[in-house]
């Protein structure tokens, strides 16, 4: 029996590559899906999906309280921060909070010898979940001013762990920091999607060397594909990386996108590539998932 | 009066660090006894928070003035909590800088950014 339980990233080094085109239609060609959208700071494939019934669930962080009857000043919290979140303030013989600077992870309050740090919440975004045809929509949205969408990264894939039958597209943030890693971080396959400029190439090469660090099996979609020279084509040929299909710059496809409709739902001829791209993933996919369990 | 300034060099003739949480050293000068020490700056190597740390440094040597080109919002909210008077640098040396606080040529700083963070944004 076929395994359809993989876990797919659609990555890229700068925004605008084709991220989102490229989860969205996947998704929507592989019938009984997930789509994640990880890109918390921009969320924009629910644009396109238009999700019902959605269900909205609040995230938030840890943020430690200081007691301060409890507290005698040791200061151990502030020499324990490793992010600087807490500061010391001799004349009143407190520690004090910064907020926005606190990793949430938790030191303090198991670092203090009197009990005096306690934790209460701080809402950072929320994650959204909704129905849009056999698709099942995720988004994480992170509150304008945020440091970190971590939490909500983190919240999205947790859940799709018990998605245990089907595909699951995760769009991820741009760029290789750590937004990124956290979501490929327990994934199969990373799509890395290049666009055929200088500086696609350069941003497709930050990206190709973070999955190669992540040790996750992988492969390119050139997006935006003219004719003549594809300078990111020329990239995956000298690094020897595997191609898994090419989208072609075209206005069409550019306008449907434009319209935030999904192409494959409007079109039978971006449904036959997107189709065709689809097989060839999950066929690399689950090939490097049998691999991978008999090593 | 102690007097904190960050310094690129361990002399009295270095330069005003242009950065605060990200100097290599910080100077103090005693301005009764006119005499003078150097302190490494352990958050230079920060990953975050440097400002906050530097900050804190300042204040663990009991310092009552600091000499800076600018500050961020989080090291100001520290010295302000720490009750230490932030002084604009001017151009020049920091025995140049000490001289013209003791002239009470300097002004305090009253503009703090909120931050530097997204410089490689």
């Amino acid at each position: 029996m076929e395994n359809n339980n993989v876990k797919i990233a659609v990555l890229s080094g700068k925004g605008g590559t084709g991220k989102t085109l490229v989860s969205v239609n996947l998704a929507s060609v592989a019938g009984e899906s997930i789509y994640i959208d990880c890109d918390v700071e921009e969320p924009n494939g629910h644009l396109f999906f238009k999700p019902t019934a959605i269900y909205q669930e609040d995230i938030a962080v840890k943020i430690p309280v200081v007691n301060e009857s409890l507290c005698s000043g040791c200061r151990k919290c502030v020499d324990f921060c490793k992010f600087n979140a807490l500061a010391f303030i001799k004349i009143k013989n407190k520690p004090y909070i910064f907020e926005e600077v606190c990793h949430s992870c938790g030191g303090c309050m198991l670092i203090c010898p009197e009990k005096a740090i306690s934790e209460r919440e701080r809402y950072i975004g929320k994650v959204q979940k909704g129905v849009s045809g056999n698709v099942t929509v995720n988004s994480g949205i992170l509150n304008t001013g945020e440091e970190s969408g971590i939490p909500i990264i983190k919240k999205l894939l947790e859940e799709s762990a018990s998605y245990e039958d089907f595909p699951v597209f995760i769009d991820c943030p741009p760029g290789s920091a750590c937004m990124v890693m956290e979501s490929i971080k327990n994934v199969d396959y990373c799509i890395l999607v290049a666009e055929p400029t200088v500086f696609g190439v350069h941003n497709l090469s930050m990206v190709y060397d973070l999955v190669k660090l992540f040790g996750k099996p992988y492969g390119v979609v050139l997006n935006k594909c003219l004719d003549g020279e594809n300078p990111a084509e020329i990239f995956c040929i000298s690094k020897n990386i595997p191609i898994l299909g090419r989208i072609p710059f075209d206005p069409e496809l550019g306008k449907l996108n434009s319209e935030a409709k999904i192409a494959v739902r409007e079109s039978e001829r971006f449904r036959e590539l997107f189709l065709s791209l689809y097989k060839t993933i999950m066929k690399e996919a689950r090939h490097e998932t049998t691999a991978d369990s008999k090593r | 009066m102690k007097i904190a300034i960050p310094v690129d060099e361990q002399n009295l003739e270095s330069s005003v660090c242009p950065s605060f949480g990200r100097a290599p050293y910080f100077l103090f000068y005693n301005t009764v006894t006119k005499e003078s020490y150097y302190i490494d700056n352990s958050a230079v190597a920060s990953q975050g928070g440097a400002g906050i740390k530097a900050a804190q440094v300042i204040a663990d040597q009991g310092t009552n003035v600091l000499i800076v080109p600018r500050c961020g919002e989080n090291a100001e909210e520290v010295l302000r909590k720490s009750e230490i008077f932030i002084y604009k640098s001017i151009q020049g040396t920091a025995k140049q800088n000490i001289d013209a606080f003791e002239a009470e040529q300097l002004v305090l700083l009253n503009d703090f950014h909120s931050g530097l963070h997204d410089h490689g944004k």
